[in-house]
């Protein structure tokens, strides 16, 4: 390898990598850090599309190529300034299928390159209509091309239905077995992913032919059969299928885990591109965000107390079944709150906290939260945040959310110093959050979430539940907390509870 | 097989260099973050890996003119790595942007 312009591109472009990933763990350079990745990338685009040769022949289709980019950023830059807030979670896992579904198209243009290129060849006559490949590809290079495509299908497919589920269009769906036919599809994939490659492409060495030799000298001597071809196609909709598979019954609980497994998926299948192509910017881009990607869940599952595979197997969708019975037990009764009490409670209590959970979002209440909490402290009430870290749809999805609303940083309390408060607060108000503060994750090992940390809001004097009804949260399971003697409820959206709570409290 | 392997490694020896360095830097950089930034992280990884678009742009820039169903399906490919790497910035800069305005008004 020479050290010419565009290997320099790419050096930089690798670089504001990681330099922009360090940035952005840290909150003051977490802006720069993006905008410098951003940058890194628009030099290793523009690098690439002007200076990259093979075979000292440059690229070309150049209209095509920017009729694409343009295209591709503008719709990306206005979808991505549409967007409410509210939807990142959704956001992020569209752009990361969008990722994927590039990698498998990838793959599947190299494999159509190489197929477009080979001739008939006759020589073998154990193999009728045998074709012979031009050019050196051998079973790596098979190796890299299908792996990349399973990947890159694997998280495209995936991210559409995490997509789906996150804003609601897509169900969960189990049933009996699921568990056993999404592992035999798996088995399935894997099996015939490794007998594939191992088979393809043949030496014609193997099969009695001797190789044709072209007009330039080479020798072509590798070639594969028809059955083949139709096969790789096979491997694409079997991926697919999976992807679907693999997330369909994953419930909402789990679904940041997912996405961002599903993000470093897409990170290994850049990866793979960039061994096809030799490529160092490709490779570390994709290795980097793999590797990060792969963590950030290992970090998440530990916040749920859950394994990853105990994520990935549905274990959680036949664990909630057999916690069935559990559920079905006498609950007792809740009582219910009226507006007016509620208002008197929070407006002269000394320091109220309030946990938000996926309900604020879905009912865009933040900025009527950020506004209660302002009354509350003109009232001299002393306010602060609980955030649970897998409290709504992707870790951190409330700091975001409360963030945008322009609540200060030094309110929002992480779970263990939230932990410590609770017992010095005399209202917990729970606005939309359910699973979190659920007690059974403490003290019933029969529960699906048993295990999992969770806001100990119990030990505040008065908690009162904001939720639109009785129905259980996302992970399907009753809350005992609800019919605890010092919980009462506000039923109704979020935000319609929340400004009449407001409007109550500055007339008290 | 074996003897390919073989072969293989030594050709590409840099790039298995590279592939194991960035295994533990992106463990590194990742493990110090706070959790209050995982979303905003987690997006601009998912932009990062958008650098799969030069990928599409090289199997696009050498197909041969006349191939239009491959012409197709590359403009796709780099219609979505676009998509990736311009959405997933953009977003990334929105979050981050929210963050550093609550930053200033704490600080006054």
């Amino acid at each position: 390898m020479e050290l010419n312009l565009l290997t320099l591109c790419y050096l930089i472009g690798s670089l504001t990598f990681i330099v922009g990933l360090k940035m952005l763990a840290h909150p003051e350079s977490a802006r720069k850090g993006n905008l410098v990745a951003a940058v890194g990338m628009t030099i290793a685009i523009f690098g690439t599309i002007f200076l990259y040769q093979e075979d000292g022949q440059k690229l070309h289709n150049y209209g095509w190529i920017f009729g694409a980019l343009a295209l591709g950023t503008l719709v990306g830059f206005v979808v991505a300034k549409k967007v409410q807030m509210t939807a990142m979670p959704e956001m992020v896992s569209l752009f990361n299928g969008m990722g994927g579904a590039c990698a498998m198209l990838i793959s599947i243009m190299e494999f159509k390159h190489i197929t477009d290129h080979a001739f008939v060849w006759e020589g073998v006559s154990s193999l009728p209509g045998f074709m012979l490949i031009v050019g050196n590809i051998n079973h790596l290079h098979m190796l890299i091309i299908v792996v990349g495509m399973v990947i890159g299908s694997v998280s495209f497919s995936g991210s559409m239905i995490a997509w789906g589920k996150l804003n609601g269009k897509v169900k969960d769906l189990n049933y009996n077995g699921q568990t056993y036919v999404n592992l035999a599809l798996l088995l399935a994939l894997v099996g015939l992913c490794s007998w594939y490659v191992y088979h393809t492409p043949i030496s014609s060495a193997d099969v009695g032919g001797i190789g044709f030799t072209l007009t330039d000298g080479t020798v072509a001597t590798h070639g594969l059969q028809p059955i083949q071809i139709y096969l790789f196609y096979g491997i694409l909709a079997l991926a697919l299928v999976y992807g679907v598979m693999f997330v369909l019954p994953i419930g909402g609980a789990d679904m940041p885990v997912v996405i961002s497994l599903l993000n470093s998926f897409t990170g290994m299948a850049a990866a793979f591109g960039g061994f096809l192509y030799g490529n160092q910017v490709m490779l570390t881009g994709g290795i980097l965000v793999g590797a990060a990607g792969t963590l950030l869940t290992l970090l998440m599952c530990k916040a749920m107390n859950r394994s990853l595979q105990n994520v990935l197997l549905g274990a959680f969708g036949s664990a909630a079944k057999s916690g069935g019975g559990a559920g079905a037990k006498e609950q007792g009764n809740y009582k219910e709150i009226s507006l007016s009490d509620a208002a008197t409670v929070m407006a002269y209590a000394n320091k109220v906290m309030i946990v938000p959970g996926y309900g604020l979002a879905v009912a865009q209440a933040q900025h009527t939260c950020h506004e209660l909490e302002k009354t509350l402290e003109e009232k001299g009430v002393e306010v602060k945040y609980a955030i649970h870290p897998v409290a709504g749809r992707m870790p951190g999805h409330m700091n975001v959310l409360l963030a945008e609303a322009d609540v200060s940083y030094d309110k929002l309390l992480e779970m263990e110093d939230a932990n410590e408060e609770f017992k010095t607060a005399d209202v917990v108000l729970i606005l939309g959050a359910n699973d979190v503060v659920n007690p059974a994750a403490k003290n019933d090992p029969s529960s699906p979430i048993y295990g999992m940390p969770i806001l100990e809001v119990e030990n505040a004097k008065t908690i009162i539940v904001n939720k639109r009804s009785m129905k259980p949260g996302y992970a399907g399971i009753e809350n005992d907390l609800f019919f605890a003697p010092k919980t009462s409820m506000l039923f109704g959206d979020a935000k319609a509870a929340l400004q009449k709570l407001l409007a109550e409290i500055k007339s008290v | 097989m074996v003897q390919s392997l073989f072969d293989w490694f030594t050709l590409h020896i840099e790039m298995v260099y590279i592939v194991i360095l960035s295994i533990f830097l992106g463990i590194e950089v990742i493990g110090r973050v706070p959790s209050v930034l995982h979303t905003p992280l987690m997006s601009g990884a998912n932009a990062i890996h958008g650098v799969v678009i030069i990928g599409a742009i090289i199997v696009m820039g050498r197909v041969e003119p006349d191939n239009y169903l491959a012409l197709v399906i590359g403009f796709l490919a780099v219609v979505l790595g676009t998509l990736n790497v311009v959405g997933g910035f953009v977003v990334t800069d929105r979050m981050l942007e929210m963050f550093k305005k609550k930053k200033n008004t704490s600080a006054k």
